[in-house]
């Protein structure tokens, strides 16, 4: 097959040309099943972004990181309180998006810095710390100064906005009628189709290697003459300034957050899509985002009307299905595909190897 | 070349080495010898930047580097071959390879002195293709100095090359230490097996608990009948 697409190259723009169509076509077919599935996309598509920044520190670098959401965060504050009515700023999005990348781009290295020793276990122990305190932070930084208005959140953020053209206003152009979540879905997408080519090129780079080399012997990339403290730092600012961007999108999109957004639990669901999808492959963990994104969903609308008409009545709730159902994935996963659903070549030799 | 003086590490709450003097000269070939524990792999990680000096001076080339990070130290000219290898085991032979040539911009020329060590250790060309993992301990300790010669190093640090390996590949891997040397590059080994190493190098500095105890020609040193008694299985 592969060697079938090199050796005709039509074939892999022919292929290539259908995957575009496919995907700018889209959001008109799930519109037609309801908005909601739009957005169920769009929302699939920041966890894209979010799994392939913490791609960057966990699948390329090695360093496991389990306050990734704490990223996301710092990005969707920094649009909150620069474009509503907290602050009466309204900064344009095209300004505060570099904004918030650069200042979770701060916080990763804030958080790499004092960890650069720690590895394995130690290192996940206090990633965790660290979103925790993120978020506390949101949540208590209401006094005695108000700045993040803590745990009732931050509303009415502006949606991102090109002069009199609106992203979150229906709009009919060439007799089809984009909807606000149809608009984002496109920028959104641009946005990844960036974030996937900046992540190959990284990837293949000086620095990429240089990242292949620590998560294998630390000590002997030392001793290649990698400076692996600055390069961890940028593994850590890097992959945080995806969740910056993320996060202030999250924000625009949604209009509206609160620290609950930033959970624990969130950060191990990104963690879960790296992981799932396969640690260290782009398109791996793009698969595995958008897998967890959309199976919960999906399950939250078969769950309920299959019980009902099954057994005539509710016996679990969706909810916890939903949970069990994915716990079980994560496990059989890990039994039968350990690498992940699509390994990433080195890490497909670790198991072969064995 | 490289002189050391009062040089004092210790590193998780023991001096594992207490204030050592030695020198190499350009050219030589200088064996590190001594029991387990003695401080051997201490000075080499010292050396090369590894492990943070508590006191004394370390100079090459007449530049105190007591201050200079290990990449800094890997662009003047000094490598290290770990001891236990540190391959990159997932990665193939021919990428381990090129990781030594990491602080290198000049791609040509890096390509040629890959040619270079694939010529010196035809089994690795041989391998390229295949992961440092599946190596035998012989390969890998030649991918280890392959490696490590692809950054162009002055002077070569080697931590227990014969290290579990059979005496064949023992015997095969100090050959190419020797023809490696005859290139000009000066060598500091740090060796367990005394006899092979005092047999190679020019001097031998004998270290015990941490501190340098003897050091002279290899063959007075060969001849001497404490380190005889101590390091050759002399019983006599």
């Amino acid at each position: 097959m592969a060697d079938k697409l090199k050796t005709y190259p039509a074939l892999r723009w022919a292929g290539l040309a259908l995957i575009a169509c496919a995907l700018i076509a889209l959001p008109f077919v799930l519109a037609t099943a309801g908005t909601t599935w739009v957005r169920v996309t769009n929302l699939a598509i920041l966890f894209a972004l979010l799994a392939l920044g913490l791609n960057i520190v966990v699948g390329f670098a090695g360093l496991l990181d389990l306050g990734y959401i704490a990223f996301y965060g710092v990005g969707a504050y920094a649009y909150a309180l620069l474009a509503s009515p907290q602050f009466n700023l309204h900064l344009p999005f095209w300004i505060i998006l570099p904004i918030g990348a650069l200042a979770a781009c701060v916080f990763g290295v804030l958080l790499g810095a004092p960890t650069l020793k720690l590895r394995g276990d130690y290192l996940a122990i206090v990633t965790l710390g660290f979103g925790e305190i993120v978020r506390i932070f949101f949540n208590n930084l209401s006094q005695p100064v108000n700045i993040t208005n803590g745990p009732q959140g931050i509303s009415r953020i502006d949606p991102m906005r090109i002069g009199d053209f609106s992203f979150s206003q229906s709009e009919v152009i060439l007799g089809l009628n984009f909807s606000g979540p149809i608009k984002y879905y496109y920028l959104l997408l641009l946005v990844l189709l960036v974030a996937i080519v900046v992540n190959l090129r990284l990837e293949n780079s000086r620095i990429g290697r240089a990242w292949q080399a620590i998560r294998e012997d630390e000590v002997a990339a030392q001793a290649m003459g990698i400076n692996t403290t600055h390069v961890k730092l940028l593994a850590f600012g890097m992959g945080a300034s995806f969740g910056g961007i993320a996060g202030g999108m999250f924000a625009a999109i949604q209009g509206f957050i609160s620290p609950e957004s930033f959970v624990l639990v969130e950060s191990v669901m990104v963690l879960s899509m790296v992981v799932l999808g396969g640690m260290g492959n782009i398109w791996g963990v793009i698969v595995g985002a958008l897998l967890l994104s959309f199976v919960p969903e999906l399950l939250r609308h078969t769950v309920d009307p299959m019980q009902r008409y099954l057994f005539g009545h509710l016996i679990i709730e969706p909810e916890v299905i939903r949970m069990l159902l994915f716990g079980l994935a994560l496990m059989l996963m890990m039994l039968f595909r350990p690498a992940g659903l699509w390994p990433s070549k080195v890490r497909k030799r670790e198991l072969t190897d064995e | 070349m490289l002189e050391v003086s009062g040089l004092c590490v210790s590193f998780g709450g023991i001096n594992a080495v207490k204030g050592i003097d030695f020198a190499v000269r350009a050219g030589e070939m200088v064996a590190l010898i001594g029991a387990n524990g003695a401080g051997k792999t201490t000075t080499l990680k010292a050396l090369i930047g590894l492990l943070r000096p508590t006191e004394g001076s370390i100079r090459y080339d007449g530049v105190d580097l007591i201050t200079v990070p290990v990449h800094q130290r890997i662009t003047l000219g000094i490598a290290l071959v770990p001891e236990g290898r540190g391959i990159f085991s997932r990665l193939t032979v021919e990428e381990n390879i090129n990781m030594g040539a990491y602080r290198r911009p000049d791609s040509a020329a890096v390509r040629t002195d890959r040619d270079g060590v694939y010529a010196l250790f035809p089994r690795l060309a041989e391998r390229r293709r295949q992961t440092g993992g599946t190596l035998s301990g012989g390969e890998q300790q030649m991918l280890a100095i392959a490696r490590a010669m692809m950054s162009k190093p002055r002077l070569l640090l080697l931590d227990e090359p014969s290290m579990g390996l059979a005496p064949l590949m023992v015997r095969k891997i100090f050959d190419t230490i020797r023809t490696i040397a005859a290139d000009g590059v000066t060598i500091l080994l740090v060796e367990q097996n005394a006899k092979l190493a005092l047999e190679m190098c020019h001097r031998g500095y004998v270290m015990e608990s941490g501190a340098i105890v003897t050091h002279d020609n290899s063959a007075a040193l060969l001849a001497d009948p404490a380190v005889r008694k101590a390091y050759l299985g002399d019983h006599a």
